[in-house]
C-alpha cells in the first residue's frame, strides 16, 4: 500500500512522516505516472492558487480526477481542500470540482485570525487539536456530504465517499488519528479492488 | 472551547505552507496580480526593490501603510512587508494592518545597530536574513518563525545566496556528527543557546523553514538553491526588472516545483527575454554590501 503526496508546493514533508508513523509508506509525486500508480492521494496544505497553476500547467488534472472518480481515496487539507471543491466563493480561482461544497477562503481571517482550538469530531472518543492557518471552511454541503466537524464560522471537516477534506492542518501536530482515518479509506479501497 | 492565536505553531506554520514556493517582491497592487498569477505563493510588499534602493540610495524605510493595504485588498495569497532592522514600531504598523509576515531585512537601512526586534511580542510571524547558523539561531532565539539566506540583495547575483546556504548547511552537518560534550563549545561558537543547538543537532535541521534569498534572477538559480537545501526562494529584483516578468515568474515558480528535474528547468527556461544586468560582488565596496547588516 502506498500514498503518494502532491508535491507541487506546501506541506508535504508533514504528511509524509505522519502516514510513515502510521506503519505506512508515503511517496512524493509530482508527475503523471506517479500519480497513477499510488492507493490514496494527499493534497497538502499550502497555496491553493499555486498548486491550481501548476496542475493546469503540468497536465495533471485528467489523471487526479480519473484516480478520484475510480475510487481512490484523496484528502485535502486547507488548500487540498480548497481544490477539491466544486466551487468558490467570490472567485474565478481553479479548481478540481470534485467535492460537492462552496469553499469560503480565508474565512476566519488573514494570518493574525490563524488559531489552534480543541475540536469535536465525529467518530472520534476525545477532543483533537486541531491548527487552522488562513483556513478555509466549507458551505453549501451536497446530500452526500457528511459533516465530521464544525466551529461557529462552519464547517471544517467533512467526507463526501472516497474523498476527505479539513480546513485545518492535522500534520502540523502530534495527533495521527484523522491520518488514520484517511488510512481505513485507503485500507478499505484496496480490499475492494483486490 | 479555548482557542489560542499567535502561537509558535501558528506562525511556524504558515512558513511550512510556503515551502516549495516563490514569494515575489512587488511594488504596487497592478504587480502582486502579475505575481498571483503567475503562481507567487506570497508577496513581498515594499516601496522599491533592492535594485533600485541600491541605484537610488537614501535611507529605505518600511513601505506606506495604503500601499500595502492596496495590495491586500488585491491579492488572496498571502501579503509579507519589511521592517528595518531593530526598528519594533514600523513592526506594531504592519501588526496593526494586518500583514501576514513581517521581514525584518537588511534591504532597508538598519534603525539599530546592536538590537534586532523582540519578535516573540508579535501575533505575527518573522522571517529574518541569515548568513551563517550562528545568524540564524540568534534570530530564531528572537522569536523568528523562518529563516532566509541574505545572499547580497538587489545584485542578480547570485553567488553569496549560495555562500551563505552552503555555509548553514555545513554547520548543521558538522553538528550532527559532534559527540554531545563538544555541542556546549559549538554553542559558545555560535553564539547561541545550547537548547537550541542540541534541538538542531537531534532534529538534524533548522526548526523553522530556511529559505533562499538575495540574487536570484533565473529558473536555474532557483533550482539551485533548492538542489542545495533551499525550502524555497524570494525573488527580488530579478522578476521585475527583467524583460517578460510574467513569465520569468512564471518560469521561476516551475523550476523551484521541479527543482531535480533537468529537463522541465530546460523547458521553463526558453525564451524568457533579457534578464536584469547583475553586478559583479567583487565590484561591490564593504559600505555598500546589504548582508553585513545586523549580526
Amino acid at each position: 500500500m502506498k500514498v503518494g503526496v502532491l508535491t507541487l508546493q506546501g506541506a508535504v514533508s508533514e504528511h509524509i512522516s505522519a502516514i510513515n508513523k502510521l506503519g505506512v509508506e508515503a511517496i512524493p509525486v509530482k508527475f503523471y505516472e506517479e500519480i497513477s500508480l499510488i492507493d490514496g492521494l494527499i493534497i497538502p496544505g499550502g497555496e491553493s492558487t499555486t498548486m491550481g497553476r501548476l496542475i493546469q500547467r503540468f497536465k495533471l488534472e485528467s489523471i487526479i480526477k480519473k484516480r478520484i472518480s475510480e475510487g481512490m481515496p484523496v484528502y485535502g487539507t486547507c488548500a487540498g481542500m480548497i481544490l477539491l471543491s466544486k466551487n468558490i466563493k467570490e472567485s474565478e480561482q481553479y479548481s478540481l470540482g470534485m467535492l460537492d461544497i462552496t469553499v469560503i477562503r480565508n474565512a476566519f481571517g488573514r494570518q493574525i485570525a490563524s488559531k489552534e482550538v480543541d475540536l469535536i469530531i465525529k467518530g472520534l472518543d476525545s477532543a483533537f487539536h486541531a491548527i487552522f492557518i488562513r483556513a478555509p471552511i466549507a458551505d453549501k454541503p451536497g446530500k452526500d456530504v457528511e459533516v465530521l466537524s464544525k466551529v461557529s464560522e462552519g464547517i471544517v471537516f467533512l467526507r463526501e465517499h472516497n474523498i476527505l477534506a479539513s480546513s485545518f492542518h492535522p500534520e502540523l501536530g502530534d495527533d495521527l488519528r484523522v491520518h488514520q482515518m484517511f488510512l481505513d479509506m485507503v485500507n478499505d479501497y484496496n480490499k475492494i479492488r483486490r | 472551547m479555548e482557542e489560542i492565536y499567535g502561537s509558535l505553531k501558528v506562525k511556524r506554520g504558515l512558513a511550512e505552507m510556503l515551502k516549495g514556493g516563490v514569494i515575489m517582491d512587488v511594488t504596487s497592487a497592478q504587480q502582486a496580480k502579475i505575481a498571483e498569477e503567475a503562481g507567487a505563493v506570497a508577496v513581498m510588499a515594499l516601496e522599491r526593490i533592492p535594485a533600485d534602493i541600491r541605484a537610488q540610495g537614501g535611507v529605505a524605510r518600511t513601505a506606506d501603510p495604503k500601499l500595502i493595504k492596496s495590495i491586500m485588498s488585491t491579492v488572496s495569497i498571502p501579503v509579507m512587508a519589511k521592517v528595518r532592522i531593530g526598528h519594533f514600531v514600523e513592526a506594531q504598523i504592519l501588526e496593526a494592518i494586518d500583514v501576514d509576515f513581517i521581514d525584518e531585512s537588511e534591504v532597508l537601512t538598519p534603525a539599530d545597530e546592536i538590537h534586532h526586534i523582540d519578535k516573540w511580542g508579535f501575533k505575527v510571524p518573522f522571517v529574518c536574513g541569515a548568513r551563517d547558523l550562528g545568524e540564524a539561531l540568534r534570530r530564531i532565539s528572537e522569536g523568528a518563525s523562518m529563516i532566509r539566506t541574505k545572499g547580497e540583495p538587489g545584485t542578480g547575483n547570485i553567488v553569496e545566496a549560495v555562500r551563505h546556504m552552503r555555509v548553514v548547511m555545513d554547520e548543521i552537518r558538522k553538528l550532527i556528527n559532534m559527540s554531545d560534550e563538544e555541542v556546549f563549545v559549538a554553542a559558545k561558537e555560535l553564539q547561541a543557546s545550547i537548547d537550541l543547538v542540541k534541538g538542531i543537532k537531534s532534529l538534524g535541521r533548522l526548526p523553522v523553514v530556511n529559505f533562499a534569498a538575495g540574487g536570484i534572477a533565473t529558473p536555474a538559480d532557483a533550482a539551485l538553491m533548492m538542489q542545495l537545501g533551499a525550502d524555497g526562494v524570494f525573488v527580488g529584483s530579478g522578476i521585475f526588472k527583467s524583460a517578460n516578468p510574467k513569465k520569468r515568474a512564471e518560469a521561476i515558480v516551475a523550476a523551484t516545483t521541479y527543482f531535480n528535474e533537468p529537463k522541465v528547468i530546460a523547458s521553463v527556461s526558453e525564451d524568457l527575454g533579457e534578464e536584469m544586468t547583475g553586478i559583479d560582488i567583487k565590484n561591490l565596496e564593504e559600505k555598500d554590501m546589504m548582508q553585513v547588516r545586523g549580526k
